[in-house]
């Protein structure tokens, strides 16, 4: 069984946590996935940068700058990857544009992801139609997820055919809006979340955008199977003390 | 073959709408209206009637004698530089912002480069009543003053972009950004054909009128509304495509595209998108750009802020890779002598943008027979400052 699924088979309230690649250090990767991990997340995203994250605040436009400013690319992200497997056993995945896919080549993207152990991915502004023309086939290959993204404006129709789609889960948007802003829980967002529980999908959902607080993380759990934080981890870390603002952050979300 | 879009929104190989979830009802809404509002009787009389009364079309189509005789050549200028604001950008925010009043929006905002667009977008604005933000990268604000001014004069709000490097794709990055936040109420006038579809075709649209006039222009002057060559200079590539549109199925007339090539074209310092880049995605649509290896986007340079864009619209790319189109390049310096010399031989300041499509007529050769238009996309006083330096006038 893939990690994804026996996760979500196995716990609730899951944790997931964002962060962008060669951020703060270029060689950080894979020493903050593990120190993740050891602090109780049971979930990575680890993002590749981009030049133009259209999707993202100010907080992953940085980080994203300043990891490509010291030298990350896809090439390199794999080979500081191919440790990966030796030292995190939770189920990661990779997040970041389409563009770089692209010039790497999909299917040598997906290949690379199974060598060193990656379980999926996040493309946000690949589209569903082009997805399911082009791509599908080779990611199912591989035996790679493809989580697509829903917001509160995203009709049913388009929500079922995401559903069909995708075999990891499914990333609710909690408000349309970029990264890195707070999650302010109305009766709209409280409404769309229902809407989302009461159509009974075949994959487990999970909230993203503006998760950065114990509060929020636990309003989001409520209507999903977890929550995804970012803007707010990779802001906390401190490249003097990685571990330890790691650990501190993590604390507050596993009292 | 066709060059133009096809249902799914593509030209060929490029195009689409590659954008995350959050813009996909906004762009959505658009691509399920904007034929049939453009098509509508109203709005096509309101559309022609601001084009006329307020924008001062149809623009000149006018025979350069001195310009003719130096190439051995009937060299036509389409003067968009004569239109409401300067340019040829007012064609297509006059579309949008009537597009916008039928969608129901009360928000517009726009990117804006030179700041030729973000004029355009703020004066609409102000003519019709509707709040207006312009993104704008903060060394294009440095560069382009009056520019600035001229918005903040006609009311819009100008928001320097401090991400990435600070000038045209950046400010694109910070609309899409504010679009992604509010979904609802806002529509996002593209200054260029460039984005997710349906924008490139919606603006190329608007930008048609241009080559729609030049043919009945054409007819007038000469007898024949085909001329042997159609020249334009390319950034995201509007202006082009809207002299280009109606002579793109003529394949007799042949369609020269002008890029900036900067410094030159290998120097590292160039906004040639067809030579230096590859097949990509940028802003939405799956075109050709100038990147890294690694698929980052490179930073392009020219000496015209409206050519300084690292992309190309996805049916310029098309026109390039089907060979419909021939793309070529011109370097700033020959950009700006190609500017004095038309001032002094016609008396028109062009925009350096403009002054690169008629720099490529010192590369052509001609018999004396051929008829040739040249797209004079703008005027040049937003580039008195660059001429002054570079001529110590």
């Amino acid at each position: 069984m893939s990690r994804i699924k026996e996760l979500f088979q196995n716990k609730k309230n899951i944790l997931s946590i964002y962060y962008t690649a060669g951020y703060p250090g270029l060689n950080d990767t894979v020493n903050i996935a593990e120190a993740l991990e050891q602090a109780g997340a049971d979930l990575l995203e680890i993002g590749f940068p981009y030049s133009d994250p259209v999707a993202d605040g100010p907080t992953i436009q940085a980080s994203s700058k300043q990891s490509l400013d010291q030298g990350m690319t896809l090439k390199l992200l794999f080979e500081q990857l191919a440790a990966l497997r030796k030292r995190v056993n939770i189920p990661v995945l990779l997040m970041g544009y389409v563009n770089p896919l692209l010039q790497f080549g999909v299917e040598n993207f997906c290949k690379a992801c199974v060598e060193v152990g990656v379980d999926g991915c996040i493309v946000p502004d690949l589209p569903m139609a082009e997805y399911e023309e082009l791509y599908q086939t080779i990611f199912e290959e591989n035996g790679l997820s493809n989580i697509f993204l829903v917001t509160p404006q995203t009709s049913p129709e388009r929500i079922r055919k995401i559903d069909g789609l995708t075999n990891g889960f499914i990333y609710l948007i909690s408000t349309s809006a970029t990264t890195g802003q707070h999650l302010q829980v109305s009766e709209d967002t409280e409404s769309y979340f229902s809407r989302i529980t009461a159509m009974k999908l075949n994959n487990p959902t999970m909230i993203g955008f503006g998760i950065n607080s114990k509060e929020t993380f636990d309003k989001a759990c409520q209507y999903a199977n977890g929550a995804i934080i970012g803007s707010a981890f990779v802001k906390a870390l401190d490249p003097n003390d990685l571990n330890g603002s790691i650990k501190t952050f993590m604390q507050k979300f596993k009292q | 073959m066709s060059y133009f879009v096809n249902d799914k929104g593509y030209y060929g190989d490029f195009g689409g709408a590659y954008i995350p979830e959050m813009l996909y009802p906004n762009v959505e809404e658009l691509r399920q209206n904007y034929l049939k509002i453009i098509g509508d009787e109203s709005f096509q009389k309101e559309f022609h009637q601001l084009l006329k009364d307020y924008v001062g079309r149809p623009s000149p189509l006018y025979l350069a004698k001195r310009l003719s005789k130096k190439y051995n050549a009937n060299i036509f200028l389409k003067r968009e530089d004569l239109n409401h604001t300067g340019a040829h950008k007012i064609n297509n925010t006059i579309g949008q912002i009537l597009l916008a009043e039928r969608l129901g929006k009360k928000r517009i905002i726009a990117e804006t480069g030179a700041g030729q667009h973000g004029v355009a977008t703020a004066t609409v604005c102000a003519l019709r009543g509707l709040e207006c933000v312009v993104y704008m990268g903060e060394v294009d604000i440095e560069r382009q003053a009056p520019n600035v001014a001229r918005m903040k004069m006609l009311g819009a709000k100008v928001v320097p972009a401090t991400s990435g490097s600070k000038t045209l794709k950046d400010a694109t990055n910070e609309a899409m950004r504010d679009w992604i936040n509010n979904p609802v109420d806002t529509h996002y006038i593209i200054g260029s054909v460039v984005g997710p579809h349906p924008y490139p075709d919606m603006v190329a649209i608007f930008q048609s009128i241009i080559s729609e006039e030049t043919k009945k222009q054409l007819i007038e002057q000469t007898g024949n509304d085909q001329p042997d060559y159609v020249l334009a200079c390319v950034g995201g590539g509007s202006n082009a495509m809207g002299m280009f549109f109606h002579f793109i199925d003529d394949e007799n007339v042949k369609l020269v595209a002008v890029e900036a090539g900067g410094k030159g074209v290998d120097t590292g310092f160039s906004a040639a998108t067809t030579f230096l880049g590859k097949e990509g995605v940028l802003h939405g649509s799956r075109s050709i750009l100038m990147q890294t290896e690694d698929g980052q986007v490179v930073e392009p340079h020219s000496v015209s802020a409206g050519l300084d864009y690292p992309g190309i619209g996805p049916q310029h790319a098309h026109l390039f890779k089907t060979g419909r189109g021939q793309y070529v390049s011109i370097t700033d310096d020959e950009a700006l002598q190609a500017g004095l010399l038309l001032t002094q031989m016609e008396g028109i300041i062009p925009a350096i943008e403009s002054a690169h499509a008629l720099a490529y007529l010192e590369k052509m050769t001609f018999t004396g027979k051929e008829n040739v238009v040249v797209c004079l996309s703008g005027r040049g006083d937003k580039d008195m400052d660059t001429y002054m330096k570079y001529f110590n006038l």
